[in-house]
């Protein structure tokens, strides 16, 4: 090595870049990171702004009233919007759902972690992760022509028949495709999400409870109660929002399902219509300010949809981390 | 800065000066002083926890890196203080290379491991030959000649830290920190790697940061030992020729130490 | 476990000598409920299995009988209600758009994921985490609405509904599920790999682009593979920025463009048998393709693993 009078210059080497690389390369890659939160602005700031001649004409209306009666104006805003019976037919789906997916979710987590020998329990649980990966207009065309004439209609005609009587909300008369159909269905497509989300909490029971568990004599449902169950039990709220987000904003399957009749539900087995199924079975066909109304019905679901995730996210987030896999996403 | 390349002393490669390392509130190393010759190897030594690596990582300013990571004082190279306001880390570890503990080699070819380095840094010669020259140097042109398009990672551990010595000289740096660079390695391979350190002295100026003191014994000119004081800070205890740290310490801890009475 | 129970245990003659006198007596009942609630739990997976097997089972057994070389060769019978026809169309469409929807969401989902991993002390990355999180809960059909209004609905050359409106609706739905994967597999490469060439002198830049990324490839070709499988199979989304269309449409502008779920959608809605049988060789062709791009996302994942 020869010295040199300059200290940070060798003749073997030329130079390898400036440090100013480094700072416009940081900047380019802080601006794709931030392009999730500016395409978030722009989504609600858009779809707002667009909608907004319809909040101004119908006020609180768009959400308290189930008057629903398109205009044609390309110009103004002349009919009426009450979006009222497409909010209540996305919640009773979504309710449905999770009232069925929730507690099967429970079981098949349970099952797959504390139960199957990974052997057994890996290739179950990829098998349920697998619903997730089924197109969401498949379940609408394998519900509409097979599940729900087949397996779903007789039974909640027995339902009705029976229970129906007593019990408001689930009398007759039965048409084969209403809120129920549609939630059965959906809750068959959160099951994965709901079961990915559970099991990663389970995964997580600190094993030496467990064994202090068995430890006392324990079966292992008492175990599952004492320990895995009590643990998991914010992991499956976070989970059971997850859900309940994915619920609420699922289109073409519910869409496909619910019936498609726009009126107040007086019963579970009556066709209607949720939030995201009017926008995407009326949009093609819709004058300019019905356009603007279903824009608005998109905001409302976004709104509910974002806050019911961001709750989720928290939640899971506070039970120590994200969840990883396709399922969960 | 004068050097004398024909004198017995070369001449300063750099130098420490009143130097701390903190992590966050941490000092993990307080008042370091070391002077360090050009084309001589120094053992940096002492019990686990003690700052060695750390003051070993200053050197270069690999300890930018860890984001609570600062470092008080100056450390000299040719004059001038690589932690200067104006000095870019980058250039600082172009002149000073660094071999790790664990061998490191990229997922690339071995051509590719060693290429790599010289190509980011502007490197415009003879590739091929800066290539086969600096497996030459790190003694393992031999092994791998006909198997240049070959995955680093398919080589044996020796080979590899040999591998990774190679990619570092590709860039022809003044000096080269080692990490203790044969801890993972068998006993024949780590006799490989001494070797190939003191041949390596004849062109650039070594710290090497190890663990077994047969090894700072055998292989270094000067030995610096470090001890933790009761705040766990890292500092200083003796700095001298290695011969006369193994067979004449001054400090009382250096001597319990190196006969292996703690740490 | 109460004291009284345990008197009353060392009461039955039978358990004292079965149990050693030690075990509290209700044991037999303890472990009945336990077979009993394993049991249920064995249901639970049963009951969430035989939905996944009736599907693949009426898809295969529907989707193959009306399945034929006409079908996979030929474009869109405009009637629903005769016979013969294909959805080649709606596969070019599908293809088309999902490979638009790739050039944008590929390098700004891995882009963002980078930045996460390699920036993570910046005060921005736990809030592009949460947003990427809860951007993948976003309705697909709110995106299509996004998509109308800055795209479909203006009057520039980008206006109408078309095959980029498509695209770019697919890419919005892509890139938090690439962001969230890639994420994972960056974090992957060693930091080993990052100390040696920063000790080479290499800068941050050359570090990230020469040998993070390389190195996490493979990795994330898979993700953004599963990303791809999931557009695929996309609907509501393409309802409202591609339309469709009944021929095959090569204008990446100007024009409404075909997708396989698109068809399969309005085929399905109608009470015609034809329209239902080809609308299950187009589930059926769906579903495999979706499966095809799955098993190569996965055997890239697993083949070059370095």
């Amino acid at each position: 090595m020869s010295s040199d009078t300059n200290a940070f210059q060798r003749p073997a080497m030329g130079s390898g870049g400036k440090s100013t690389q480094d700072a416009w390369f940081q900047r380019a890659l802080a601006l794709a990171g931030a392009s999730v939160l500016i395409i978030l602005a722009a989504m609600l700031i858009s779809t707002a702004m667009n909608a907004w001649p319809v909040f101004t004409h119908s006020g609180w209306s768009f959400i308290t009233s189930s008057d629903w009666d398109p205009g044609i104006s390309r110009t103004e805003i002349t009919g009426s919007y009450g979006a009222l019976s497409f909010i209540l037919g996305t919640l009773i789906t979504s309710t449905i759902a999770l009232l069925i997916a929730v507690p099967l979710a429970i079981g098949c987590s349970l099952y797959l972690t504390q139960i199957a020998r990974p052997s057994i329990g890996r290739p179950l649980a990829y098998a349920v992760d697998l619903l997730a990966a089924v197109p969401s207009v498949v379940y609408g065309l394998w519900g509409l022509l097979f599940f729900v004439p087949i397996f779903v209609r007789p039974m909640i005609k027995v339902i009705a028949d029976t229970v129906g009587e007593a019990v408001p909300f689930l009398g007759s008369p039965v048409v084969t495709y209403n809120y129920a159909t549609a939630g059965i269905v959906l809750a068959i497509m959160v099951l994965p999400i709901i079961t990915a989300v559970t099991r990663e909490v389970m995964l997580n029971t600190p094993i030496a409870e467990i064994q202090g568990a068995y430890a006392l004599g324990s079966t292992r449902w008492e175990m599952i109660r004492a320990i895995v169950l009590p643990r998991a039990r914010p992991g499956i709220i976070g989970a059971t929002m997850l859900g309940l987000g994915r619920a609420l904003g699922e289109t073409v399957a519910v869409a496909m399902l619910i019936g498609g009749s726009q009126r107040m539900p007086t019963s579970l087995f009556q066709g209607g219509q949720s939030m995201a199924g009017v926008i995407a079975i009326t949009f093609q066909e819709a004058s300019p300010e019905n356009v603007k109304a279903l824009l608005g019905v998109g905001v409302v679901l976004f709104v509910i949809t974002v806050l019911v995730n961001m709750a989720a996210r928290l939640v899971i987030w506070a039970t120590g981390g994200r969840v990883a896999g396709d399922a969960a996403v | 800065m004068t050097i004398n390349h024909n004198g017995s002393a070369a001449g300063l490669a750099v130098e420490a000066k009143n130097m701390n390392v903190y992590y966050g509130s941490f000092r993990a190393v307080k008042d370091i002083s070391l002077k360090i010759e050009r084309n001589s190897i120094t053992a940096l030594i002492g019990p686990s926890g003690c700052g060695k690596s750390t003051v070993l990582r200053s050197f270069n300013r690999m300890n930018d890196l860890v984001p609570s990571a600062r470092v008080e004082g100056e450390i000299l190279f040719q004059g001038n203080n690589i932690y200067a306001e104006n000095v870019d880390p980058v250039e600082v570890r172009r002149r000073i290379g660094m071999v790790f503990q664990k061998p490191n080699p990229f997922p690339k070819s071995i051509y590719e491991n060693v290429a790599w380095g010289a190509r980011i840094n502007g490197f415009k010669g003879n590739m091929d030959e800066l290539v086969e020259q600096s497996l030459h140097h790190a003694a393992l042109w031999d092994e791998v000649k006909d198997k240049l398009d070959q995955s680093g990672l398919s080589l044996s551990g020796g080979q590899q830290q040999r591998l990774c010595i190679a990619r570092t000289i590709a860039v022809k740096p003044e000096i080269i920190l080692m990490d203790e660079p044969a801890s993972a390695l068998d006993p024949i391979a780590t006799l490989r790697i001494e070797d190939l350190i003191r041949e390596l002295k004849k062109e650039y100026t070594i710290l090497i940061v190890t663990h077994n003191m047969q090894q700072a014994a055998r292989a270094s000119d000067y030995t610096a030992f470090f001890n933790m004081d009761s705040d766990r800070a890292g500092y200083l205890v003796e700095f001298s020729e290695t011969d006369e740290i193994f067979t004449n310490p001054k400090h009382e801890l250096t001597e319990q130490y190196i006969t292996g009475r703690f740490g | 476990m109460t004291s009284t129970e345990l008197n009353t245990s060392s009461e039955s003659v039978v358990f004292s000598v079965a149990d050693k006198g030690e075990m509290p007596g209700n044991y037999a009942a303890r472990k009945r409920k336990n077979q009993i609630m394993e049991g249920i739990l064995f249901l639970a997976i049963l009951m969430a299995l035989i939905p996944l097997a009736l599907i693949l089972f009426e898809v295969i057994r529907r989707g193959a009988s009306a399945m034929n070389f006409e079908f996979l060769t030929s474009v869109q019978n405009i009637s629903l209600i005769r016979e013969g026809g294909g959805y080649l169309n709606g596969l070019f469409g599908t293809l088309y758009m999902v490979g638009i929807a790739s050039l944008i969401a590929v390098p700004l989902g891995v882009a963002t994921a980078t930045y996460v991993v390699e920036y993570s002390n910046s005060k921005l990355v736990p809030f592009i985490q949460f947003f990427t999180d809860v951007m993948t809960g976003v309705p697909s059909i709110f995106v299509g609405l996004f998509v109308y209004t800055i795209l479909v609905q203006g009057d520039s050359i980008f206006g109408g509904f078309s095959t980029l409106a498509g695209g770019l609706g697919l890419s919005l739905i892509m890139i938090p599920i690439i962001a969230r994967a890639s994420e994972e597999v960056i974090r992957l490469v060693p930091d080993d790999l990052r100390n040696a060439a920063y000790g080479l002198g290499a800068r941050r830049w050359q570090v990230v682009m020469q040998i993070v990324l390389p190195t996490a490839a493979s990795g994330l070709i898979t993700a953004s593979m599963l990303a791809v499988a999931r557009a695929a199979g996309e609907t509501a989304v393409l309802l409202l920025t591609a339309l469709g269309a009944f021929k095959i449409v090569p204008e990446l502008l100007g024009s409404p463009q075909a997708a396989l779920p698109l068809i399969i959608f309005n085929e399905a809605r109608g009470p015609f048998e034809p329209a239902h049988a080809r609308a299950w060789a187009g589930a059926l062709e769906l579903m495999l393709l979706v499966l095809l791009l799955t098993l190569i996302a996965r055997y890239i994942g697993r083949k070059t693993q370095v």
